[in-house]
């Protein structure tokens, strides 16, 4: 009794808070927007999904926002997988001292660290500053408003995010592993490619996963960092909402989005439960 | 061929601190030689550079007449079977089994044929396509031990080989090791902990300590004549009495010592002198226990009381103790079935044992 009221208990959330909400969005992507309060009618068209297709900014942007995400995710793997399996394999003392620094930044609101990076990559800021006495340029770079400041803040805000469910794999994994690989005629880089990387995979794709969904939709970051040419998909959705005060059409971009994450997620779901099938 | 792995003077020093310490060691093809330690004497780490996983810090090693000492370990002619089995988690037995040929591009006809061949070695036939979560530990280690074979080496390494296993299995895989050692004809090198292990498998023993070898010799050698108390202590348990040399005669030395309250005779090579204080050693089943007096004179005879005994079933444990306060263990068979115990506590006995049961010992 107990232990299913335990279990439901976070489906009776989900339920109140995701998926009721969910519906209502949806309802609204179909309406029509109106002055007034609601600003939407009550109709059914799918009139809002038929404009999304046919103008082709939006098009544009989803791609824009993909690519960006998948970038920033995969600079986050190339640059976590190094950290995390250095991690894995320090002492006990300094792995623990080690992660809460890669834990740390959180202590401090997301939005003040973002502010954070626009003082270091102004025109006068410190980057530029540093560099202009340093002599190694003699006028100020544009880093800010840039597809680099974005990244940037893509990069640092999310690579914890990549850096943790790897640690938790690698740190699982059993050196004897790669010796026994090595034993049997492998060399380095072989045995980590046979051996290492297998084993690592749920926490590549758990990091993946955690690293590009937000990236995807993000709105501060490129909306701080990014200049006013990168328009991303978090941006329209908050012009749409509550500069034009269009309803109807920012829900209905809400619902591509939210489409355009659920296939890749699926797709490495059944590709992760298959690799356990392998396993299992 | 005589001498084929050679050790010469190997050390591997981590910091200040030297694991393995100018060691030197020859094992002859076809043997089965066990390193036999405590915790932390280096054992491992010699096996290690056998392997070819650390690099001496000083000295060589040959195998087979090559100097492997810098020879990665995918280029050497050796296999390992590890203490935790490393079995790749996320291959099939089959897989497992095959990992080793398909790095040397062995093509795949030969693959099939020599897996198969390994399957039936480890009797693993029925469970080819097994992932290594759905074997049993035993299992897995046979897993791991045809991974070692499959590419036919000059030497396999086994490192505690049956340390985590249970008893009964234990025993079985004991002698499966040896039929298969026996089979192949490959130089087979074991490090234990385990004295019982190393007996039992093994042609001979270096028995490690503090980075050196305290003595390397024959089971028979090293259980009979410990070189010094630190394999006497090691291997079995052993009763040591402190004595000073009164004569060195034909027959043995003869030591007094007060501890004892007798004069003991004891074999041995060592060079001593008269008046030398030494220890002479007896194991506990070298000791008959008798609630008489002994007639043979030739025997030590030592009067004591029964201070503690335990029952094991095939054989009881006495703790003897003398009019010294000296305690001796004593070990005897259980030969003849009774429900009345033979001795009680505090019981007056006498112990004895033939003169050439007991050994020489030098720190």
């Amino acid at each position: 009794m107990w232990k299913k009221a335990l279990i439901a208990a976070p489906y009776l959330w989900l339920l109140l808070f995701f998926l009721a909400p969910f519906a209502i969005v949806l309802k609204i992507s179909l309406a029509e927007p109106v002055f007034g309060q609601p600003p939407y009618t009550h109709t059914v068209s799918l009139e809002n999904f038929a404009f999304l297709f046919s103008d082709k900014l939006y098009a544009i942007t989803y791609l824009r926002s993909v690519f960006m995400a998948a970038c920033a995710t995969l600079l986050c793997l190339a640059l976590g997988f190094p950290m995390a399996y250095g991690i894995a394999r320090c002492g006990r003392a300094t792995r623990s001292l080690l992660l809460m620094l890669i834990i740390l930044p959180f202590w401090i609101s997301f939005l003040l660290r973002v502010y954070a990076w626009m003082g270091l990559m102004n025109n006068y800021g410190t980057i530029n500053s540093l560099l202009l006495w340093a002599g190694v340029i003699d006028q100020p770079m544009q880093l800010m408003y840039t597809d680099f400041a974005v990244f940037v803040g893509l990069v640092y805000s999310y690579l914890p995010f990549m850096i943790l469910p790897l640690y938790a794999s690698l740190e699982r994994m059993d050196l004897d592993l790669v010796e026994a690989a090595q034993d049997l005629g492998a060399s380095g880089s072989r045995a980590f490619w046979d051996v290492t990387w297998p084993l690592a995979r749920p926490g590549v794709i758990a990091g993946c996963l955690l690293v590009f969904i937000p990236a995807i939709g993000e709105y501060v970051i490129p909306y701080l960092l990014g200049g006013p040419e990168s328009l991303l998909i978090g941006r329209v959705l908050f012009d749409e909402f509550f500069v034009n005060r269009d309803w109807p059409l920012a829900s209905a971009v809400a619902i591509v989005l939210l489409l355009l994450l659920v296939v890749p997620i699926v797709l490495l779901q059944r590709y992760q439960s298959r690799d356990q099938e392998n396993t299992a | 061929m005589k001498d084929f792995i050679r050790i010469r003077g190997i050390s591997k020093h981590f910091g200040d601190f030297a694991a393995v310490d100018n060691v030197d060691l020859t094992i002859e093809k076809g043997e089965l030689f066990a390193i036999l330690g405590g915790s932390g004497c280096g054992k491992t780490t010699l096996l290690r550079m056998l392997a070819g996983f650390e690099t001496p810090t000083s000295g060589t090693i040959e195998i087979d007449g090559v100097d492997v000492t810098n020879q990665p370990p995918y280029e050497r002619h050796v296999n390992m079977m590890f203490q935790s089995y490393a079995v790749f988690p996320h291959m099939s037995v089959e897989k497992n089994i095959a990992y080793g040929l398909r790095k040397e591009r062995t093509p795949g006809k030969e693959i099939a044929k020599r897996v198969d061949e390994m399957l039936e070695l480890v009797q693993l036939g029925n469970f080819r396509s097994r992932k290594p979560d759905q074997l049993s530990g035993g299992q897995r280690q046979r897993v791991a031990l045809a991974r070692a074979l499959i590419k036919r080496p000059k030497v396999l390494l086994l490192d505690e080989p049956l340390a985590a296993l249970d008893k009964k299995l234990r025993e079985r895989t004991q002698f499966e090791l040896m039929n298969i050692q026996d089979e192949l004809g490959v130089t087979f090198v074991v490090v234990t902990h385990d004295q019982e292990e190393a007996m039992t498998l093994s042609t001979r023993i270096a028995v490690m300590d503090n980075g050196r070898f305290q003595q390397i010799g024959t089971p028979k050698e090293i259980y009979e004549f410990p070189a010094n108390r630190f394999v006497a202590e090691f291997i079995g348990t052993i009763n040591t009495f402190k004595g000073r040399v009164a004569a060195v005669a034909d027959e043995g030395i003869k030591v007094y010592s007060t501890e004892a309250g007798v004069t003991l005779t004891a074999l041995g090579k060592q060079l001593v002198e008269e008046g030398q204080e030494i220890e002479v050693a007896v194991r506990p089943e070298k000791i008959f226990i008798s609630k008489e007096k002994p007639e043979s004179d030739d025997d030590v005879c030592i009067e004591g009381v029964v201070d503690d005994l335990g029952y094991l079933g095939n054989r009881s444990l006495y703790r003897i103790r003398l009019e010294s306060g000296k305690i001796v263990q004593v070990s005897s068979q259980n030969r003849r079935r009774s429900i009345t115990r033979f001795l009680e506590w505090e019981d007056k006995v006498w112990i004895s044992w033939r003169a050439g049961s007991a050994v020489v010992l030098l720190d």
